[in-house]
C-alpha cells in the first residue's frame, strides 16, 4: 500500500491519502473536503464543525473482524429524528473497504454488495421480506436522516447529500444489512451486528472517568 | 503526521429550560432525554426542548442511585436513568423498575426489578425466529427455545435521569416475554418498530454485591417468570434412582442363585369337611422331615383347588425334638364368575407363609383346615398340597427399597412441577388447564 502525500490547497498542510481505495479525504487542520482531480487535488467543501460526537472509535483505531486486521479510514457521520450514528469507513490489510457502524454503540460490521436487485423505495415498509446472495432478511426500520458530516478518507465522494433514506434489515441467523437510497441504483450493504469486546479495537478515545 | 487531538468527552451539564437548573449528562453526547432532578421535565438533549413537563405527584427513589457504577460481565456500567412501568392485569395494576446502565464503549444494559427479582438486560441485534414448544408459542434464538409466558401492555408512569430515547411519561409499548429460565427473551413493539432483548435473571444480592449498595436488597416475593427453579432444571433425581433400582434387581438375582432354596417337603392331602354351619375337622399331622444347615427362613405354601369358596389353613411347624412351635395361618380364597359379558377372577388358589428364623432339627406340620359351609349343599371335599421350603430368598426388602428409593426423585419432581405451576400462575396462561 503506497501512501501518496500532498498539500491541502486551503491551507498548506500535508495531506495523506493512505488508502488506495479512497476518493475523497478531509484536511484535519482546516476541515476543508478534498478530492484529486487528474494530478491536482481539489476542495470541494468544508466540513462544518462535527457536532459532540462520543463514540469511541476514532481515525487510525485498529480492530479485527473475521481475523483480519483492519485499520478506521475515515467516517460519516448521519443524524436522524431520535440521534446519530456514524458509519466508519473501515480498511483491510488487503485494500478491502468496509463498514464499521456504530449506533448508541450497538456495533455492525458490513461491506457493499453490488449486483443484487432492489426494490424500489415506495415498495419498502418494515415487514418486508427480501432475499440477498441467499439470505431472507426482513426489513425492520426505515429511517430518514440527515448528513452531518465526513472525516478522513472515504471510498466514494460524499460531502453534499442532505436527506437521505436508509433501509434496516435483518436476518433469523442474526445477518445485518442497510439500503441507501441516496444514489441510483441505491446502495447495498451487507454484514452481521458485532460484538465491541470481538473486535480487539486499540487506539480509542478516553473518556474522562471512564 | 499529526492531527489536533479530539477533546476528551466529559460529563457535562445541560440548563433546564424550564426551571433553570443543572442537568448532569453523564451519558456523554449519546443520552436523547433527561429528566431535571428539580423541576422532573423531560428535555430533549439535542433541541434542549422541554419534550414533556412531568409533574410527579410523589418521587420515587432508586434502590440504586444515579451514578452508581456496578461491575457486570467484567466491565464497569453506571446506572444513568430509572424508569417505573406499569402492566394492567384484571383491573390491578403492576409495576416494575428499570435502570438504564451505561458504558461509553459497550453502550446500553438494562437491569429490571419486580418484587425483589431482577433482570439483567441486554438488546440484541437479531431477529428471533418464531416457533412453538409444547404447543405454546415460542421464539428460537442462538439455537434456545424460548416459550410464551406473558403479553402486556406497558406504560411508563415515572422517570429520572437519561435516556438513549426520547422518553416520555404515559409512552405504551405491547410487550411479549418468552422464557428459559433463567434467560428470558423480550420484544417490546411501539408503533414503528419492534426491539428484541435478553435477560439474564440475578438475585438482589448479586445486584448489591455489583453495585456496593449498602443494606439489604428487598426481599424477593413470589416467583418470577425467568427465576431459575432451585430444584434443578432438568433432573428431580430419576437417573440416580434408575441407578439404584439396578443395583437393587441384581442383588435380588445374585440372592435368589446363592440361596439354597432346598425342598424339604411335599404332599398332597384331601379335607372332607363334617356337616355343620362352620366347618371344621380335626387336625392332620404331616409326616417328619429335615430342615437342614444354618438356621434361616423356612416358607411353607399350601396349594388347593378351591373355586368359588374359601378355605382357612391354621397351622403350627412343630420341632420334634424340642417341641418349640411356630403358629401361623393363611386364608385361601378363588372366586370367578361372568359379569356384563366381562369374566372375572378374584384371589387365587395358593398362599404362601414365609417364617424368618427357623433353627435345624426335625420337624413336622399340624394343619387343621376350615371351610365356608353352603347352606343347604353339601360339603365339598377339597384337595391341597402342602410344600416346605427351606433357605428361600427373602423379596420383601428388595421391594421395599425401590419404593424407598422413589421417595426423594417423587418429591424433587412434586416440589419442581408445583415451582413450575407457580411460575405459569403469574403468566398470560394463567387459569387454563396447560
Amino acid at each position: 500500500m503506497s501512501i501518496k502525500r500532498t498539500n491541502c490547497p486551503q491551507c498548506g498542510a500535508p495531506i495523506e491519502f493512505r488508502f488506495s481505495s479512497a476518493v475523497q479525504t478531509t484536511c484535519e487542520f482546516c476541515n476543508s473536503i478534498l478530492v484529486p482531480r487528474d494530478l491536482d487535488i481539489e476542495k470541494v467543501g468544508k466540513v462544518a464543525d462535527l457536532p459532540l460526537d462520543t463514540s469511541p472509535i476514532q481515525l487510525r483505531t485498529e480492530g479485527i473482524y473475521d481475523g483480519k486486521a483492519f485499520s478506521v479510514a475515515g467516517r460519516i457521520l448521519y443524524q436522524w429524528e431520535q440521534g446519530g450514528w456514524n458509519e466508519w469507513h473501515i480498511v483491510f490489510q488487503d485494500g478491502v473497504s468496509g463498514w464499521l457502524s456504530d449506533a448508541q454503540a450497538q456495533y455492525a460490521v458490513t461491506f457493499q454488495k453490488e449486483g443484487e436487485r432492489i426494490p424500489p423505495r415506495p415498495d419498502i415498509e418494515p415487514g418486508v421480506r427480501l432475499t440477498f446472495d441467499g439470505v431472507d432478511y426482513e426489513v425492520t426500520t426505515v429511517t430518514r436522516a440527515g448528513y452531518v458530516g465526513v472525516e478522513g478518507e472515504l471510498p466514494f465522494e460524499y460531502w453534499d447529500k442532505t436527506v437521505l433514506t436508509f433501509i434496516d434489515l435483518r436476518s433469523k441467523g442474526g445477518r445485518f444489512g442497510t439500503i441507501d437510497y441516496s444514489e441510483e441504483p441505491p446502495l447495498l450493504f451487507l454484514g452481521e451486528g458485532v460484538e465491541f469486546d470481538n473486535l480487539q479495537l486499540k487506539n480509542l478515545r478516553e473518556f474522562e472517568g471512564w | 503526521m499529526s492531527s489536533q487531538p479530539k477533546p476528551t468527552p466529559k460529563v457535562q451539564a445541560l440548563e433546564c429550560p424550564n426551571c433553570g437548573g443543572s442537568i448532569q449528562l453523564r451519558g456523554f453526547g449519546k443520552s436523547l432525554s433527561a429528566v431535571c432532578i428539580q423541576c422532573l421535565s423531560i428535555v430533549d438533549t439535542q433541541s434542549l426542548r422541554v419534550l414533556q413537563q412531568f409533574q410527579a405527584k410523589e418521587r420515587v427513589i432508586p434502590l440504586i442511585p444515579l451514578g452508581k457504577r456496578g461491575k457486570l460481565h467484567g466491565d464497569q456500567w453506571e446506572a444513568i436513568g430509572f424508569q417505573c412501568r406499569e402492566i394492567e392485569v384484571d383491573v390491578t395494576a403492576y409495576q416494575w423498575r428499570e435502570y438504564v446502565l451505561f458504558n461509553p464503549y459497550k453502550g446500553y444494559r438494562y437491569l429490571t426489578e419486580y418484587d425483589g427479582h431482577w433482570n439483567d438486560v441486554k438488546p440484541i441485534n437479531g431477529l428471533p425466529e418464531s416457533t412453538t414448544k409444547g404447543g405454546k408459542r415460542a421464539m428460537k434464538w442462538l439455537n434456545e427455545t424460548y416459550t410464551h409466558f406473558q403479553t402486556a401492555n406497558a406504560s411508563t408512569v415515572y422517570v429520572m435521569g437519561e435516556f438513549p430515547w426520547q422518553v416520555t411519561v404515559g409512552e405504551t409499548a405491547q410487550c411479549d416475554d418468552y422464557i428459559s429460565p433463567p434467560r428470558m427473551l423480550s420484544s417490546e413493539k411501539t408503533n414503528n418498530e419492534i426491539t428484541w432483548s435478553i435477560g439474564d435473571y440475578m438475585t438482589g444480592d448479586q445486584v448489591w454485591k455489583s453495585f456496593e449498595v449498602p443494606g439489604a436488597p428487598p426481599p424477593a416475593r413470589g416467583i418470577y417468570a425467568n427465576q431459575p427453579s432451585p430444584h434443578g432444571a432438568k433432573s428431580a433425581g430419576w437417573n440416580l434412582f434408575w441407578v439404584f433400582l439396578g443395583a437393587t434387581v441384581l442383588m435380588m438375582l445374585a440372592a435368589s442363585i446363592l440361596m439354597g432354596q432346598k425342598e424339604a417337603f411335599r404332599q398332597d392331602f384331601t379335607f372332607a369337611p363334617p356337616p355343620g354351619p362352620q366347618a371344621e375337622a380335626q387336625a392332620i399331622v404331616t409326616p417328619v422331615f429335615e430342615l437342614t444347615g444354618r438356621t434361616t427362613n423356612v416358607e411353607v405354601e399350601v396349594l388347593t383347588d378351591l373355586d368359588n369358596e374359601w378355605a382357612y389353613f391354621n397351622m403350627a411347624l412343630i420341632n420334634e425334638q424340642t417341641g418349640q412351635g411356630f403358629d401361623f395361618g393363611r386364608e385361601v380364597g378363588y372366586f370367578h364368575g361372568i359379569e356384563g359379558g366381562e369374566s372375572w377372577t378374584e384371589g387365587k388358589k395358593a398362599d404362601s407363609v414365609v417364617i424368618p428364623t427357623v433353627p435345624s432339627g426335625r420337624y413336622y406340620l399340624l394343619v387343621q383346615p376350615e371351610v365356608e359351609a353352603k347352606p343347604g349343599q353339601p360339603p365339598r371335599t377339597i384337595r391341597y398340597e402342602l410344600r416346605v421350603r427351606r433357605d428361600v430368598p427373602y423379596n420383601l426388602p428388595f421391594f421395599i427399597v425401590p419404593l424407598l428409593l422413589l421417595i426423594p426423585p417423587v418429591i424433587k419432581s412434586f416440589r419442581k412441577i408445583s415451582f413450575e405451576t407457580r411460575r405459569w400462575q403469574e403468566s398470560s396462561y394463567a387459569g387454563s388447564d396447560d
